[in-house]
């Protein structure tokens, strides 16, 4: 076989994984993805194996529920053909990977740099100084957003091509929240403090990322989790995506400048928020989930306060979603803004909200089932076709009414939890584990390779803003500039967690 | 319009009346007690992420914790963290809590500059800087605004151009390509102004200390006026920290 198929979460062994010459490598993959909405590619990445790169690539399908995974091993000086350049679904991985180990492309469309990592090959290639694409046309201008926004929100440079009002192009420069997240999960090896790095990440997919981490870490580890630690993962992740895209909705509010569906939307975050702090003392869960364990186990008592907590917001969300969408000035600012269609988002490769928004049907929980998906929630991903604002303002409502659903019927059955105890976690050597999960803002990918004495020699993160961050700067193509920032809110794409 | 009065009238009354006075929903981990109990220290210094515990005495320092309550929950007879949120303190050391230490955290009205009650008391415009935090407390910062804490009725504001700012809020823990965007930002605004730290990342790296991404150089050209511990800093620790600093001496 040209590569191995595994499923969500399965350790297996490093030898196992073919190693292929990278033309096949590089055949096999593009094979595989081609003409085949349902497969893409969740992971691709590389670390330095002695002198030389070993490349792996992790193609996930939807229909099978498997993932394919290939490597080849490679040189750092031979230049060599580009996925890229037959997909675009690797341009971003084929960045990172040029700028990490220096490999060059022949034919690669756009190897400009990709987050200005510490270690990166070429230390000369500096933030400072990013090739940003030129519109050499006199009626053209150019404006320059960032790396510091008007909000309180994280750094990142956007640059428009704008024609008048219009904007032509827009190109994202990043780096500037990079922390060196990957290479300090090799340098702290304690369990506490790699969690602790899972759980910053991305401050607003805190449960999502470290689920991510401690469903991997317990695969690689040989240990399986007591049903109750599923369940506690399960209800948080749901909870986590209402609170969020209930603050995103009251973003889009700010945006169009409607004021009361702003605080009103804006203050419905705080209930559930709260809640992940009468449950595990943050209101953004952090201290909450661990590998092994829960520090905090959910109670019959966190049960019905949690449904006291629904029952007190479904009908004041429902009032005001259904005035916003009802509401003609709204309306007008939502709709046929922003559209990025099918074709489009399926040769970026958009994950999660970000490609059912227009048709494409990728969602983690159906596809490829984790903790309690699968088996007591059983997920249907919800489906919009426009690609515009509204398409996504309907997506977080309807999602937020599913994950409601999904909630009560957890805290119908709250089951047993242990008592909080440390159990003996060791990973197990030579292994390649691989773990997904849809967070609010879709699939989120970890990546762990051991080696022959059961240290870790890689850990890839993948944040789906890797991924959808090109939505964006499509959405705002031939849009007015001033629609940027409903059309930037509507997304909400992570900058730290892109950045590392 | 009537729909809209009838939206508000459902909404009731949110705001928080008395933000110095308001109790926390459930358990919130702020200021910790740790008592004289006798434990095996190595193994509790050794517990932390951060290395935000050191023995002989036992100490806690809030300037590096991340709040995560795993000491609290294997050493529960050595340390309990209590629900006070009031955290921030213009002196760095008094974020090192102590074994047998009930005493609150305060901003120490006698090194606070003269001129900030004077100039700030009744109106702080700030400018945030994320640099290389993870969105957790820019999220927090964010909440303070809401209709909840509102923290605009105190005329404290964020504002977006550092040359309308009375000073900066810094979160993260200043990443390398972020070192000279905070300069430049921090250089725009007018004199006399004043720099808050506000969570765990900023004030001392936490989890990302010694990690070669980082410069926190900025840090040692500057003086801070306000630490704001968490991770992230609670709403009402920010609300209440920047109102002591304000607070006339």
């Amino acid at each position: 076989m040209n590569y191995i198929s595994i499923y969500n979460n399965q350790t297996i062994a490093l030898n196992d994984i073919p190693v292929l010459g990278y033309k096949d490598f590089r055949n096999i993959n593009l094979e595989l993805l081609s003409d085949q909405p349902e497969r893409h590619c969740v992971s691709y990445f590389g670390y330095k194996d002695n002198d030389k790169i070993k490349l792996f690539c992790c193609i996930a399908d939807d229909a099978t529920h498997q993932i394919y995974v290939s490597s080849s091993m490679v040189d750092m000086n031979t230049i060599r053909p580009s996925f890229s350049a037959q997909n675009h679904n690797f341009e971003k991985f084929e960045r990172e990977i040029h700028e990490n180990f220096g490999i060059p492309y022949s034919d690669h469309p756009w190897l400009k740099p990709y987050r200005y990592s510490h270690n990166r090959y070429d230390e000369n290639k500096t933030i400072e100084n990013y090739p940003f694409y030129k519109g050499q046309c006199e009626e053209l201008h150019e404006v320059g957003v960032g790396p510091i926004h008007a909000g309180i929100i994280e750094p990142g440079h956007f640059r428009f091509i704008c024609n008048g009002e219009q904007i032509m192009h827009l190109e994202i420069q990043f780096g500037y929240q990079h922390r060196g997240i990957e290479q300090l999960f090799l340098q702290k090896k304690k369990l506490l403090e790699r969690t602790t790095l899972a759980e910053s990440i991305a401050g607003d997919t805190t449960v999502g990322h470290t689920t991510a981490f401690v469903n991997l870490w317990e695969s690689l580890c040989g240990y399986v989790p007591d049903p109750s630690l599923d369940y506690a993962r399960t209800l948080a992740l749901e909870l986590e995506r209402i609170a969020v895209h209930t603050g995103d909705l009251a973003a889009i509010c700010g945006d169009i400048a409607y004021q009361l569906g702003n605080a009103v939307l804006g203050r419905l975050r705080t209930p559930m928020i709260n809640f992940f702090q009468e449950w595990g003392g943050s209101r953004l869960a952090k201290g909450l989930i661990r590998a092994g364990k829960i520090n905090y186990p959910f109670n019959q008592e966190h049960a019905d306060r949690l449904n006291e907590i629904l029952k007190a917001y479904e009908p004041d969300f429902g009032e005001i979603t259904e005035k916003l969408f009802r509401l003609p000035s709204a309306l007008s600012r939502m709709e046929k803004t922003g559209v990025v269609s099918y074709n489009e988002v399926l040769e970026i490769g958009t994950v999660g909200m970000a490609a059912r928004m227009s048709g494409l049907k990728r969602d983690i929980r159906t596809s490829h089932p984790y903790n309690l998906y699968g088996k007591t929630i059983v997920h249907q991903p919800v489906l919009k076709h426009h690609g515009d604002v509204y398409s996504r303002a309907q997506i977080r409502k309807e999602e937020i009414k599913q994950s409601i659903g999904y909630l009560k019927k957890l805290i119908a059955n709250v089951p047993e939890f242990n008592k909080p105890e440390d159990v003996s976690l060791t990973p197990a050597s030579g292994k390649f584990v691989l773990s997904l999960i849809e967070g609010w803002r879709g699939e989120i990918c970890h990546c762990a390779i051991t080696d022959d004495s059961g240290n870790l020699v890689a850990y890839k993160i993948k944040d789906p803003s890797h991924h959808n961050w090109m939505a964006l700067a499509q959405a705002v193509r031939n849009n007015d500039i001033s629609d940027f920032p409903i059309c930037n809110k509507s997304f909400n794409f992570s900058y730290s967690g892109h950045d590392l | 319009m009537f729909d809209n009065l009838k939206i508000m009238w459902h909404q009731g009354k949110q705001f928080i009346p008395d933000v110095t006075t308001a109790k926390v929903p459930g358990i919130f981990r702020g200021r910790p007690l740790i008592s004289m109990a006798n434990v095996d220290e190595t193994v509790l210094t050794d517990l932390c992420p951060t290395k935000a515990i050191s023995g002989n005495p036992v100490c806690i320092d809030l300037g590096k914790c991340t709040f995560c309550g795993e000491c609290a929950v294997q050493f529960p007879d050595k340390i309990r963290f209590t629900s006070d949120y009031k955290l921030s303190t213009n002196e760095r050391e008094r974020l090192i809590i102590k074994e047998g230490d009930e005493a609150s955290i305060m901003v120490n009205p006698e090194n606070v500059r003269k001129e900030i009650h004077r100039l700030f008391g009744g109106s702080l415009k700030l400018r945030q800087v994320s640099a290389g935090g993870d969105g957790s407390c820019e999220l927090e910062l964010n909440a303070t605004n809401n209709v909840q804490f509102d923290v605009s009725r105190f005329g404290i504001d964020f504002v977006a151009s550092p040359r309308h700012a009375d000073g900066i809020v810094i979160t993260g823990p200043i990443s390398e390509n972020m070192a000279e965007p905070l300069e430049i930002c921090y250089n725009a605004i007018p004199n006399p102004k004043i720099i808050i730290l506000a969570g765990t990342d900023a004030i001392s790296g936490g989890i990302f200390t010694g990690s070669p991404a980082l410069n926190r150089s900025f840090l040692d050209n500057h003086p801070v006026d306000l630490y704001i511990p968490g991770n992230p800093v609670h709403p009402l620790t920010f609300v209440n920290g920047v109102l002591s600093l304000l607070r006339k001496g």
